[in-house]
């Protein structure tokens, strides 16, 4: 997958393509790069009108004083980062950045855990692996509306599977999506539920990559079981480690669908995240607050670029070396 | 004994997958549940007196949000491709100077949050009187998929043999003539591949539906099943036929592009 975030190699010293017609059979390498940027041209309008322009749009908002009217009209006055400074001082601030990180953190530290663990347990070939395997990646591909709504129906307080299971264990019910306590664990769990199939596909792609003969040698040595998957296993698998994990880590901090289906940030903001707190200010209210919306959002797009910068490069370095 | 052990593997592997699935199953059971079972204590584990009620609710109510979800799902794999499979042929063949900040921006393009594209569609749909349309919807959903298209069609291509163009070029083809006849057909596991993504993020989609479809005559199935949590919470059965319902292309990915759904989710996490 290297040849994707690598530069391709100079056009020089290449047969041009014949595309372009007659007219440019004297400079062949320039027909070439204009073919070639000709098959780009759909994909670099596409990514300026609908990526770069809504963005830019988005900053824009972020920058202005909106009202509803003036939405409309396009006349909204120039506040500079007005908008920044009300929502760095908002209440919301402090418990959206911290939720923000326990449920992105905690998240990835069980998805790890646990795929990491099954990428461990389907590494060796059993009748049946493969077509189970398989079948754990249906939580990842479920469209989030459904397994948001069937979580939210199983940790239902009165008729939710979990607490039956609970109460049959002598437990009191609790009240998952209703209570303040438990609210951002809740969403933490199905979200962790759905992330597992990622971390175990890519994590059982770097573990066969990893030469079997160096586990034969270490069993040679000696080293049995957990001391041969911490000294031997796990150091080797520490390249895709970081890139799972950042990776999840972008993924995580957009996520918006769970928590906003499950709870819509609530009881009482108990799991609101930025990605919530953006979508409540812009769109949650009968009188939406864009400017601040805009600005939460952009907050939160300059993390989620900083760690993907921090992939890319990891990731990089990887494929030099 | 080695295959008394291998059976005993087996045997976990598949209780894992029971304890994964269980939400799955679970919605499944609900949504063949009575109404008067549904607040039963303890809920029953198994549809024994199932009922088909909860799918007669969900096709009667539910069918126009599908209908509109497929034509969506349609467009958005359409408008991926036409943008894409050109690019990625670019990118992996003709070598064009730039392309790899272009793979980088397409790069960092993937990982934008949807709700902060939403808000700037939001803005520029109003303008230009795009809220609520389907059309607006195909061009929202299709950034989910056109960057991460892109990057798997070009890695794809690159795998494809020189020998191969130079063979279609010596016969004189031009460069839109390999593309059309040579790579688009050679490529079409991985095209098939991108336009079951393409399809399934579109249909799943939640975030654009909510913001920039909210009030339209023609919303999707995520809002159908939506707002059926929010007005009628009695109903769960329907509720959850609906899901199942919604999980279909899901199954169909699985069945039909399984082995290239991994290699989907691998592509651009590690070095192969």
């Amino acid at each position: 997958m290297n040849r994707v975030t690598q530069a391709p190699a100079p056009a020089a010293d290449r047969p041009a393509p014949a595309a372009g017609g007659g007219r440019r059979a004297a400079s062949r390498p320039r027909s070439g790069q204009w073919a070639a940027w000709a098959f780009l041209a759909p994909v670099v309008v596409y990514l300026l009108v609908f990526y770069a322009y809504p963005l830019y749009r988005n900053v824009e908002l972020s920058l202005r004083h909106y009202t509803v009217r003036s939405f409309v009209q396009g006349d909204a006055p120039f506040t500079g980062f007005a908008n920044y400074a009300e929502v760095l001082g908002d209440a919301t601030f402090g418990p959206a950045l911290w939720h923000t990180a326990v449920f992105t953190l905690v998240s990835l530290a069980f998805q790890f855990t646990i795929g990491l663990a099954l990428a461990m347990f389907f590494l060796k070939n059993f009748r049946l692996s493969a077509v189970l395997r398989a079948l754990f990646l249906v939580p990842w591909l479920l469209p989030l509306i459904v397994s948001s709504s069937t979580w939210s129906w199983m940790f239902n307080s009165d008729s939710g599977v979990v607490n039956a299971v609970l109460g049959a264990f002598g437990a009191e019910p609790v009240h998952w999506l209703t209570s303040p306590d438990w609210s951002l664990w809740s969403v933490t769990i199905a979200n962790i539920w759905i992330g597992v199939p990622f971390n175990l596909v890519v994590l059982y792609s770097g573990l066969q990559a990893i030469d079997p003969a160096i586990h034969e040698a270490a069993a040679l040595d000696g080293a049995a079981g957990w001391q041969r998957f911490w000294k031997v296993t796990f150091p080797l698998l520490r390249p895709v480690s970081a890139v799972t994990l950042l990776l999840g880590l972008v993924y995580t901090l957009k996520v918006f669908d769970i928590i906003w289906i499950m709870t819509r940030g609530g009881p009482s903001g108990s799991s609101t995240t930025f990605a919530t707190w953006s979508y409540r200010l812009g769109f949650g209210n009968l009188l939406p607050a864009f400017g601040p919306g805009a600005a939460v959002g952009n907050l939160l797009i300059v993390m989620a670029l900083f760690f993907g910068l921090v992939y890319i490069r990891v990731q990089r370095k990887q494929s030099l070396s | 004994m080695t295959d008394a052990r291998r059976w005993g593997k087996t045997a976990i592997g598949l209780v894992l997958t029971g304890v994964m699935l269980f939400p799955v199953y679970w919605m499944i059971n609900v949504s063949f549940t009575r109404e008067q079972d549904m607040r039963k204590s303890p809920p029953s584990w198994f549809p024994v007196k199932g009922t088909l009620e909860g799918y007669r609710a969900a096709l009667d109510q539910q069918l126009p949000y599908l209908g509109i979800s497929l034509v969506v799902g349609l467009g958005t794999v359409a408008l991926t491709l036409l943008v894409a499979t050109p690019a990625a042929y670019s990118l992996a063949k003709l070598r064009p100077r730039g392309g790899g900040t272009l793979s980088f921006v397409l790069l960092i393009a993937q990982m934008i949050p949807g709700i902060i594209m939403a808000m700037g569609f939001y803005a520029i749909f109003l303008n230009v009187g795009m809220l609520n349309t389907v059309t607006g919807l195909i061009v929202a959903d299709s950034t989910l998929a056109a960057p991460f298209a892109v990057l798997i069609l070009t890695t794809f291509m690159s795998g494809i043999p020189e020998e191969l163009m130079q063979a279609a070029r010596v016969d004189g083809a031009g460069t839109v003539r390999t593309f059309w006849s040579i790579i688009v057909p050679v490529s079409r596991n991985s095209i098939i591949t991108v336009s079951l993504f393409a399809f399934l993020w579109a249909w799943s989609d939640f975030v654009f539906a909510s913001t920039l479809d909210q009030g339209g005559a023609f919303q999707p199935i995520t809002l159908g099943i939506y707002h059926y949590i929010g007005n009628n919470n009695q109903q769960w059965n329907a509720i959850m036929a609906t899901a199942v319902i919604a999980s279909i292309p899901t199954a169909v990915l699985l069945v039909i592009a399984q082995r290239y759904v991994a290699a989907g989710v691998t592509a651009g996490a590690v070095k192969s």
